[in-house]
């Protein structure tokens, strides 16, 4: 053995690849063992609440910095694209052609996402935005999170779990109930959990990597792990009550050691097709290899940055073009993955930015923060083709696209639709759901 | 471990003192962590030696222990503003004449002052985490965060790092002062009415965000007051505004016609609607029951679901209040003070927040500090990211402040501080001071030499340091993990320990 010495950094070896899971089921309580320590696949429509389809998977996929939306899903039949845009704008030959549309194209680097259109599984929903557009970065990724024009309160999702009661139940981590083994909740890629999943009373775990939801102790010396083991997976504190803080301590530190263990293992499995070497891609092929060892997750959620083109964006080519090719191919690949899975029909990703941009472009052959921009959803389940109008290219406000649908009926949609919720407790209002997946 | 071996004797609800001969080391170290950051070793014995009554004296009085301020002056005062009204028209000229460039430079000097901004606020953020490490005050810095945490407001809205850095110094001026002159204050705080939308509420339009919270959640709490009372102390606060970083009233924009709030009538202005509120028997109860939160136990925030010895004692609290006018510290000298703060049941019990976990374990291990800007990230992960409370609501404390993710940076956080070895999500640095636990074991070693080759009383000792308590099994395990190390107590072998330990569910309790 080494000599123990925490601060040699020079010598230290990673070794958690050698960590094998018998040391944790050993100390763990059966009714803890959840089936996807197994990794089976998951039963199409198998639920331990009746009526509640768990094997509905909604990812969400953020586009940060305000998607030009105008050079996403392109007007080419509109004039007035051509005079605002100069510079950049995408010509009729150079985007690409939906069926059985006129007058809108994709743009060109977009060929990942005109597969799956041209295969029935994309629904791109057009001039979504809400009244009184927000420009502030902050703010208006806010309020698209707290689902309120205020921006304030708890994010969407996070009221879903809630109201779900999944998992965390009563503002409290574990399950003692061994018939009805908690779902998970939602998992976030990326440092910090977004807003949009922070609930009330469940929290979602988030990791960059998951070789960082761990303790990181271990990596100092090797003698560290079974020793922490011990005294973090310890089920009962003698003379401390259940209700004790200590107690519930306890029991989350157990979930959190399975846990970590649980999404490891998932994610250390090798995807069935080929991602592209990119963080967007990156992430996806990790959420398809926890979709594919049967995590309870119902939620997973991604983010691709950059999108705050004010200069030099380009058109069909250029810095733009390239944050959409990357979208799109991971995108692709996700769906590819899941369909080798077999899970393809259980799982709606749904594709939003805070804001569009401007129509007309800057001095800086960039454009500025705007309003309404398209959302894409995504998966076999989806009414495919376009939902509502392209906003109008005449009839402006203040040089700024007026949106026609408001994003909460969206989100309406993907909760009474798909995750079969209550929308109006959830959004606290009544918003229609788009009629955007199929069956519903 | 006498608090916790004694049989359970009942709660008491009295504000009666703590018997001197009962203040030992288990009560001095509650003290330090409650009305505190915590202590080293041989801070718990210092006052042990002071006794019960200098020890709280100590603590309510920060204004005679000198402290070298740490200064402020540093920060700039002007980065963000709003625009004039030149500038004003000069942009909407523009934006008409579609004159892009003299637009697209507008807005990137806009950009480049907001940016700015938020760089400035992240060495606020810095400058107050370095503060708490440092004080030799720090029941000041804790009353601090309360008020932060009882005003919430948040830079992600109101977007100006001086207006945020003024409010923590007023909340520090009036830490263990008057409740009535921070209400006073906070209804002319420039970050409070940008925060709660009052810097454009005017007699046409009153916009009633500020009145309902000043209720809600400043100082009587839900069911104390009336939609009307909203409607009516809106209207007392129109024209309450600011300038630059300063409070104006502005005359024009004021509701003069007459008012009724809580009672009251007349053409009242903001300072009678605080008058109101302090005269209102829900005010000083709601604030008792807050403090009591804070330093005694979670109890739920609505009074009526208080369990009954508890509102006793609080309704004592309350009573403290009234009859020194809101003076805030012969409330707390009595809290502190009092057998109900040291009763096994208040112990052991209190869910660090990840301030006090991170601050209480730089003074209590004496490790490096390392970089505050790290710990300000790791803060944020652990969801209390000052001068950003998630909403005006405040953190919820508690359990909300624990889940899977969170418990992990807490454990690497500490793995961080003992060993500078980096948690989540970064480079790695060329930071590599070593942690030195000499100072730890001091105590140990000054009362039984013997002890520190006695692997056996080298845990007991730091497990009844850490966590207050001494768990069985942990200690089988942490006496395992140095015998099989040899058996000798070495600076990395205590390291080893003191990150298995600060591992444990426990250590997230004081």
């Amino acid at each position: 053995m080494r000599q123990f010495e925490p601060s040699a950094f020079t010598r230290r070896q990673f070794l958690w690849q050698g960590l094998t899971l018998a040391s944790a089921t050993a100390a763990v309580p059966a009714f803890l063992q959840s089936s996807a320590l197994g990794l089976p696949m998951p039963v199409a429509g198998a639920s331990a609440i009746p009526g509640v389809p768990e094997d509905h998977v909604l990812v969400v996929i953020q586009l940060s910095g305000g998607n030009d939306g105008l050079n996403t899903v392109v007007p080419f039949g509109e004039d007035a694209y051509y005079r605002a845009r100069p510079g950049i704008a995408i010509r009729q030959e150079q985007a690409l052609a939906l069926q059985r549309q006129q007058g809108v194209g994709l743009h060109p680097a977009l060929g990942g996402l005109k597969d799956l259109y041209d295969e029935g599984m994309l629904t791109i929903v057009q001039g979504v935005g809400y009244p009184n557009p927000n420009r502030s970065h902050f703010v208006s990724m806010d309020i698209w999170h707290t689902a309120d024009t205020n921006a304030t309160g708890e994010g969407w999702l996070g009221r879903y779990f809630d109201s779900q009661c999944c998992g965390y139940g009563k503002g409290e981590s574990g399950t003692s109930d061994s018939t009805n083994p908690a779902s998970q909740p939602g998992i976030a890629i990326g440092r910090t959990a977004p807003l949009a999943m922070e609930g009330r009373k469940t929290k979602p775990v988030a990791f960059e990597t998951p070789d960082l939801f761990r303790w990181t102790g271990q990596d100092v010396h090797e003698s560290l792990l079974a020793p922490y083991r011990e005294v973090t997976m310890r089920t009962e504190a003698a003379g401390v009550a259940p209700e004790n803080n200590a107690s519930f301590l306890m029991r989350t530190a157990l979930d959190a050691q399975i846990n970590s263990d649980l999404i490891r293992k998932a994610v250390a499995q090798r995807p069935l097709v080929e991602y592209p070497r990119t963080q967007l891609g990156q992430q996806l092929a990790m959420i398809a290899s926890m979709i594919r060892a049967g995590l309870k997750t119902r939620v997973y959620y991604a983010s691709h940055g950059g999108f705050d083109t004010h200069a030099g964006q380009g058109g069909a080519q250029g810095s733009h073009a390239r944050l959409l090719e990357t979208y799109a191919q991971a995108l692709r690949a996700f769906y590819r993955d899941l369909a080798a899975q077999e899970n393809h029909g259980r799982v709606l990703t749904m594709t939003f930015s805070e804001f569009g941009r401007r129509v007309g472009q800057n001095a800086s052959g960039g454009t500025d923060h705007g309003t309404a921009a398209p959302v894409f959803l995504a998966g076999p389940m989806v009414r495919a083709g376009l939902a509502n109008e392209h906003p109008s290219m005449k009839n402006l406000d203040n040089g700024d696209l007026r949106y026609s649908t408001d994003f909460r009926t969206v989100y309406a949609a993907v909760l009474e639709h798909w995750l079969k919720a209550d929308s109006k407790a959830i959004l606290k209002g009544t918003y229609r759901p788009m009629r955007v997946i199929r069956n519903a | 471990m006498a608090s916790l071996a004694q049989p359970a004797t009942r709660l008491p609800n009295s504000i009666g003192r703590l018997r001197d001969d009962q203040f030992g080391y288990d009560q001095a170290r509650h003290l330090l962590w409650r009305a505190g950051f915590g202590g080293t070793p041989e801070q718990i014995q210092t006052l042990v030696g002071w006794g019960l009554e200098r020890s709280v004296d100590y603590l309510v009085n920060p204004s005679r222990v000198p402290f070298d301020d740490a200064r402020t002056g540093k920060f700039s005062s002007s980065i963000y503003r709003e625009a004039t009204e030149a500038e004003r028209q000069a942009y909407r000229r523009a934006l008409q004449e579609r004159d892009e460039d003299t637009l697209a430079r507008l807005r990137l000097e806009r950009q480049r002052r907001e940016r700015s901004d938020r760089e400035q606020m992240r060495e606020v953020q810095k400058w107050w985490l370095g503060r708490m490490i440092e004080t030799p005050r720090p029941l000041e810095e804790r009353m601090t965060l309360f008020w932060h945490g009882h005003f919430a407001t948040s830079f992600r809205k109101v977007e100006n790092s001086y207006h945020m850095l003024r409010q923590n110094e007023f909340f520090r001026e009036h830490a263990l002062g008057n409740f009535g002159d921070l209400l006073f204050g906070i209804i002319r705080d420039p970050a409070m009415l940008a925060y709660l939308d009052n810097q454009r509420s005017t007699a046409r339009q009153p916009n009633e965000n500020l009145a309902r919270e000043l209720m809600e959640l400043f100082s009587l709490g839900e069911g104390n007051y009336t939609e009307r009372d909203i409607k009516e102390g809106a209207r007392a606060l129109t024209g309450y505004s600011f300038e630059g970083n300063d409070f104006v009233f502005v005359d024009r924009n004021h509701d003069k016609g007459s008012k009724s709030i809580l009672g009251k009538s007349g053409n009242l202005d903001g300072d009678d609607f605080v008058r109101a509120i302090l005269e209102s028997r829900a005010c000083s109860r709601f604030i008792a029951l807050k403090l009591y939160r804070h330093f005694v136990s979670d109890v739920p925030l609505a009074y009526d679901a208080v369990p009954a010895d508890r509102r006793t004692f609080i309704n004592r609290l309350a009573a403290t209040m009234l009859e020194s006018r809101y003076e805030l510290r012969p409330v707390l000298r009595r809290l502190l003070l009092s057998e109900h703060f040291y009763h096994p049941s208040n112990m052991l019990e209190q869910i660090k927040s990840p301030v006090q976990l991170v601050v209480g374990s730089v003074r209590s291990l004496l490790t490096p500090v390392r970089d505050l800007a790290i710990l300000n990230d790791a803060l944020d992960l652990m969801g209390q990211s000052l001068f950003m409370p998630p909403s005006v609501k405040g953190w919820d404390g508690g359990r909300s402040w624990i889940n899977t993710s969170t418990l992990f940076v807490r454990q690497n956080i500490m793995a961080y501080l003992l060993t500078g070895r980096l948690p989540q999500g970064y480079a790695r640095s060329a930071e590599t001071q070593r942690y030195d636990s000499e100072p730890l074991l001091a105590e140990l070693a000054k009362a039984d030499p013997a002890a520190m080759r006695d692997p056996g009383k080298v845990v007991d000792y730091l497990l009844r340091f850490t966590l207050g308590r001494m768990p069985t099994d942990a200690r089988e395990t942490l006496q395992g993990f140095i015998t099989g190390h040899g058996g000798r107590i070495t600076g990395d072998i205590i390291t080893g320990a003191l990150m298995l330990v600060t591992a444990m569910p426990e250590y997230q309790l004081c």
